[in-house]
């Protein structure tokens, strides 16, 4: 049975601290997606949205809200909200109403505003909800980073510098990328000389939080064959499976894994691009271009062995080597990844396969990575969600 | 008179004699939670629904540490002025399972190695005038 679906358009707002509503931001990547596909809005039959928390009611009803925005034309809605891997969820709902046949051609869209600095929990005293809990006792995002990086320093040997190339690599893609909201370059002395936030990681080791939006329009491959678009990139995989007990690391929120006593320990980030690559039917050599959830620069590292690019511990050897930069073997965050966009929790996953798509199409510019034809994203969040989605020609 | 004591989080870990967490055991698949955990085994080859307290250990080794070097958001009650904070991500060797939590004051993160022993002790998290809250941290042994 065929599982793919076409790729017919692709649309960003720039990625930033622009202080406006979101919906303001997903109907600019909304247009942009529409366009480059070639689409009239009122022909799209299902509209996917990826749920905000931090914009009220609509941004829990993302898709209703979007579909309003653009002129409510008939078309069913859906939001989904799984954390970081909200994008990939309302993609896997589009994919699904395609591939039953219940629609031809969806929107796929996030978009996010962003308080500033650290991303807190929601109000009010709530011990039972370990996100209260693990900021009560002072616990961050930047803390499970941080435990991550200082573990790969002991098991493995990779140094701060190590962790520094990742950010320089990354900034160094993202220059030219008109949708990345830092273009700047930097040096491993520049890195060094940033703040300590969660030691062995400073301040440019770990990604900021941005307002931005991405939208994708997708069809089924008959649909796109019909409209002249035969050669359109497909979607080969949508992983977005759950974790599996026990979990053999500290996850966000949680103040304690699971006790592997009764059942074997798995580590859930490598089970996300597995999948993918089952669901693909290809393996890690096949893969051109990735791209990753660098929330921190040393978990750009943990994906390298996730994704299967190298074996356990040996990372640091290819971001040392150049082999995961524009130019080498295996380019990885080409769009310069978080550490050039910051996150936008529902636009994030959705501008990843944004990026896959235009480098497929060879329409990337500067960052181009040659000759790519098979490209896979990988992400995880809070609450055992996570994806990995591959994308080919 | 000494400020009264309470636990920052109640029933997380003793307050009486030698400190230690307080967690669940599944007494069908013997499967340790932390915190403690009334409803059913979350081991999905398991699935029953009887849980006994039981005290966790009170040391193990170092899995990771790190340090929060910036004041943590709400609900965390800081200091005036606030001091930074090692963490560690202690293994518990009998439980097969990996505990979370902030070190003890006055220990910094280039002290402490992977593999290191680890011991519970009670600090305080914050304080008012009459209470101080009691949170479990961990120290090098
Ligand atoms: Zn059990």
């Amino acid at each position: 049975m065929n599982t793919e679906i076409a790729i017919l358009g692709v649309g960003m707002h720039p990625w930033g601290k622009w202080g406006k509503n979101f919906v303001e931001y997903g109907l600019v990547a909304a247009r942009a997606a529409l366009a480059d596909a070639g689409i009239d809005w009122r022909k799209v039959q299902f509209v996917s949205g990826a749920a905000t928390i931090r914009c009220g009611y609509p941004g829990y009803v993302a898709g209703a809200t979007f579909a309003q925005a653009l002129g409510w034309q008939g078309a069913q809605v859906n939001t989904s909200y799984a954390a970081c891997a909200s994008g990939s969820q309302a993609l896997a709902a589009a994919r699904s109403k395609i591939l039953s046949g219940e629609c031809e051609v969806a929107l796929v869209i996030g978009a996010d505003t962003t308080p500033k600095g650290f991303l807190a929990p929601q109000k009010g005293e709530r011990p039972d909800d370990p996100d209260w809990v693990r900021f009560r006792v002072g616990i961050t995002n930047p803390t499970y980073f941080g435990l991550y990086a200082r573990r790969r320093m002991g098991l493995y040997g990779d140094t701060q510098e190590d962790f520094a190339r990742v950010k320089v690599k990354n900034a160094n893609h993202g220059f030219g990328n008109p949708n990345a909201r830092y273009r700047k370059r930097f040096s491993i002395d520049e890195v060094a000389a940033s703040a300590m936030v969660a030691n062995p990681l400073r301040l440019m080791d770990i990604c900021a939080t941005s307002d931005g939006a991405a939208a994708l329009i997708v069809s089924s491959l008959d649909f796109a064959r019909r409209h002249g678009r035969g050669d359109a990139v497909r979607i080969a995989a949508i992983s977005t499976v759950a974790p599996t007990f026990a979990s053999e690391i500290l996850e966000m929120p949680d103040l304690a894994t699971d006790s592997a006593v009764a059942a074997e320990a798995h580590r859930f980030r490598s089970a996300l691009p597995r999948k993918a690559y089952e669901e693909a039917g290809i393996g890690p050599a096949d893969v051109d271009v990735a791209e990753v959830y660098d929330l921190s620069t040393a978990l750009e590292l943990d994906w390298y062995e996730d994704l299967q690019f190298c074996p356990r511990g040996e990372a640091a050897r290819l971001v040392r080597e150049g082999v995961t930069s524009l130019g080498g073997r295996l380019p990885v965050n080409p769009s310069g990844g978080l550490a050039c966009f910051g996150e936008a929790v529902p636009a994030q996953a959705l501008a990843q396969v944004c990026e896959l798509a235009w480098q497929l199409r060879g329409a990337a510019g500067e960052r181009q990575v040659d000759g790519a034809k098979v490209g896979i994203t990988a992400n995880q969040g809070l609450f055992g969600h996570g994806s990995s989605v591959i994308v080919k020609k | 008179m000494g400020k009264s004591k309470v636990a920052a989080l109640p029933g997380w870990f003793s307050l009486d004699g030698e400190p230690h967490l307080i967690g669940s055991r599944c007494t069908a698949c013997g499967t340790y939670y932390f915190p403690v955990r009334t409803m059913a085994c979350r081991n999905p080859a398991c699935g029953k629904d009887d849980l006994e307290q039981v005290p966790l250990s009170r040391t193990g080794k170092l899995w990771s540490f790190t340090d929060a070097c910036y004041q943590p958001p709400e609900p965390f009650v800081a200091p005036e002025p606030f001091v930074p904070f090692a963490i560690a991500a202690v293994e518990l060797e009998h439980e097969r399972m990996t505990v979370l939590g902030q070190v003890t004051g006055g220990i910094e993160v280039s002290q402490l190695r992977l593999g290191m022993t680890m011991e519970i002790v009670l600090e305080p998290l914050f304080a008012d005038e009459a209470t101080e809250s009691l949170i479990w941290k961990w120290r090098p042994v």
